[in-house]
């Protein structure tokens, strides 16, 4: 059937063109680009605005800190303390900021306190659907630096600077930093 | 180094959405804007360019920068890509100044543009939350207002700031925009008004925060020989700084201020700094920016600031790291008044990103746009005769030219530019 469409259309062209008169064929006359019905998802038609998908699945090694997520899977926590000056980061990374020395690594306690907080009533789309929910920054003793987390169990009524926190690990480890997330300590 | 001079700018219209221009049209338009301000200056004066933008991701195009070059026929000559994340405008302005200053240009535009209608906001909060750390910040909830929130969340912890101190912010800057026609918001507001609008993040609401924009803004900038050649009311660039931070807050350290000229130690013997409640890179800039002006006391030796509000609360903060006023006295000097329009010094008289919006890579030229044209005296003539947000010299400084500070400033404080503009009038 299409293609009797497809003789149809050709010949008419053909009467029209000045080869008709017993002259060949144009050689390419019947080079067409395939149709699809694919279409195209129109926003607005003034200016033309049209749907533009992009999508990307990365091969994401964590290469140096690696032990960390692993780690997690294993309920611990693990930080980067200074191998020359002693420095504490309760965030991993390779080299010292302070001094630029290698770093190794260490267990951080798995209490803490919120150094600071919020609640997140909006978000990246990713994380849209989880709102509101509680972003701290974890302060342990004998540590020099942060660690972010997620703290749950507490609302933007109870949270509060200072308030004694504990680590809580997922059972099924999905190797992101939410593999660990904080809960209150204690009643404030 | 050699005196650097601006001889025009141009900027367009910020708005939510401009989807009837490309951003190399709206470079363009800006680009004209400032070639039209400065009638002698002609296209083959031009040596080079320096473009920004900061996301890739929003326009779904590499190298767009060269796109923007060649539609204000700007090539073949030299031009190169700069970007620091919020600051990128900012960057892009010191950029085109070392071209100057280092002698190896005697002419170069400065052109940023940002189109951020593209995407939904959640997707744009997605794109801007990638400047934060993939590995260990973004996956736990990437969120920049998020982020800013937990900062002032700590600097009310340390310092007794209210959340109606940040909300006169936004009045403030709001009802400045009033009177700038170029604002993408024109919003005469209350307190109540900013704490009634949504929670974003506690204790952001919605009116606490800057929003997404589509636009350009274009600086030109010169050698002294060019300027008098072209311009009769050029403006100098007396000093510039810079400064930066780790990109986690995380790991910022809890040690000692570093110290303003015009600063005591004794100010600061108890405070942790900066931790997540100041910006080190601020500070940093700032204290260069002043060292190369000649500044000893910034509250005596600028006449005005634009600065980056991405936030109410950032406004706050970087009252202080510029040393407007002492650390944890950022509320308290917008509770009294000194950063009003009539105040001891104006802060954002233009509105600032709350109001004017924040299209991010033109965002920081725009700032140095308004600053020229303050400096200048030329702010009726841009603003269809509206010269109310025109900042007056402080009183009894005959003594000296008129000055403005520009400061652009990265993600959580990652990236600050300070840039000091004085009057040649
Ligand atoms: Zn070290």
């Amino acid at each position: 059937m299409a293609k009797t469409i497809a003789n149809k259309k050709s010949s008419k062209r053909a009467q029209a063109s000045p080869a008709k008169a017993g002259g060949p064929k144009p050689k390419y006359d019947k080079v067409r680009l395939p149709e699809s019905d694919e279409g195209a998802v129109v926003f607005c038609t003034d200016p033309l605005t049209v749907k533009s998908h992009y999508e990307i699945d990365y091969i994401h090694s964590y290469a140096e800190d690696s032990p960390f997520f692993r780690g997690l899977a294993e309920g611990k926590l693990c930080g980067s303390e200074c191998t020359k000056c002693g420095y504490r980061f309760a965030t991993p990374r390779a080299y010292c900021m302070e001094c630029g020395a290698p770093t190794k690594w260490f267990d951080l306690p798995l209490n803490g306190r919120v150094h600071t907080w919020t609640t997140c009533y909006f978000g990246s789309e990713a994380f849209l659907k989880e709102a509101p929910f509680n972003l701290a920054l974890i302060e342990f003793d004998g540590v020099n630096t942060l660690f972010l987390s997620r703290l749950i169990g507490a609302t933007e009524k109870d949270i509060r600077v200072g308030m004694p926190v504990k680590a809580k690990f997922r059972r099924l480890a999905q190797f992101k930093p939410t593999d660990v997330y904080f809960v209150p300590a204690e009643k404030a | 180094m050699r005196p650097v001079y601006m001889i025009s700018g141009g900027i367009t219209k910020f708005a939510k959405g401009e989807p009837r221009k490309s951003f190399r049209v709206m470079v363009k338009e800006a680009f004209d804007y400032a070639m039209r301000d400065c009638p002698r200056l002609t296209r083959e004066r031009i040596d080079g360019s320096v473009l920004s933008y900061f996301s890739d991701h929003f326009t779904r195009q590499l190298m767009a920068g060269i796109m923007a070059a060649d539609m204000c026929g700007l090539v073949p000559k030299p031009t190169i890509r700069v970007e620091g994340g919020g600051s990128t405008g900012g960057l892009c302005f010191q950029e085109a100044w070392r071209h100057i200053a280092s002698g190896w240009m005697d002419c170069v535009v400065a052109m940023g543009f940002e189109t951020m209608s593209h995407v939904n906001t959640w997707k744009g909060n997605e794109f801007i939350a990638l400047a934060s750390d993939t590995n260990f910040d973004y996956p736990v909830g990437g969120f920049y207002s998020g982020y800013y929130a937990m900062m002032v969340v700590r600097h009310m912890h340390e310092f007794g700031t209210t959340v109606e101190q940040m909300a006169q912010v936004s009045v403030k800057n709001h009802k400045n925009a009033l009177h700038n026609k170029w604002a993408q918001h024109h919003y005469d507001l209350t307190v109540e008004d900013v704490r009634r609008s949504p929670m974003v993040a506690y204790p952001l609401t919605m009116l606490d925060i800057c929003t997404m924009s589509d636009g350009a803004a274009v600086a030109i900038l010169c050698s002294e020989e060019v300027a008098e050649k072209l311009c009769d009311n050029p403006v100098r660039v007396l000093g510039v700084g810079q400064g930066s931070d780790a990109m986690r807050m995380a790991d910022r350290p809890h040690g000692n201020v570093i110290l303003l000229k015009h600063e005591d130690a004794s100010w600061y013997k108890n405070l942790k700094y900066p931790g997540v409640h100041s910006f080190r890179a601020g500070r940093m800039a700032s204290k260069l920016a002043y060292e190369k002006s000649g500044i000893e006391d910034p509250r005596e030796d600028i006449d005005f600031v634009e600065l980056h509000d991405a936030y109410t609360s950032s406004e706050i903060q970087t009252y202080e790291d510029m040393g407007l006023c002492k650390y944890g006295d950022g509320g308290k000097f917008i509770e009294q008044g000194h950063p009003e329009l009539t105040g001891r010094i104006p802060v954002n008289p233009s509105g600032g990103l709350i109001a004017c919006g924040h299209p991010v890579g033109a965002t920081g030229l725009m700032q140095a746009v308004f600053a020229f044209w303050q400096l200048q005296g030329a702010i009726a003539k841009h603003n269809d005769g509206d010269g109310f947000i025109q900042v007056k010299q402080k009183r009894g400084l005959g003594r000296r030219k008129m000055r403005g500070a520009i400061h652009s400033h990265a993600g959580t404080g990652t990236y600050v530019t300070v840039s000091i503009l004085e009057s040649t009038r």
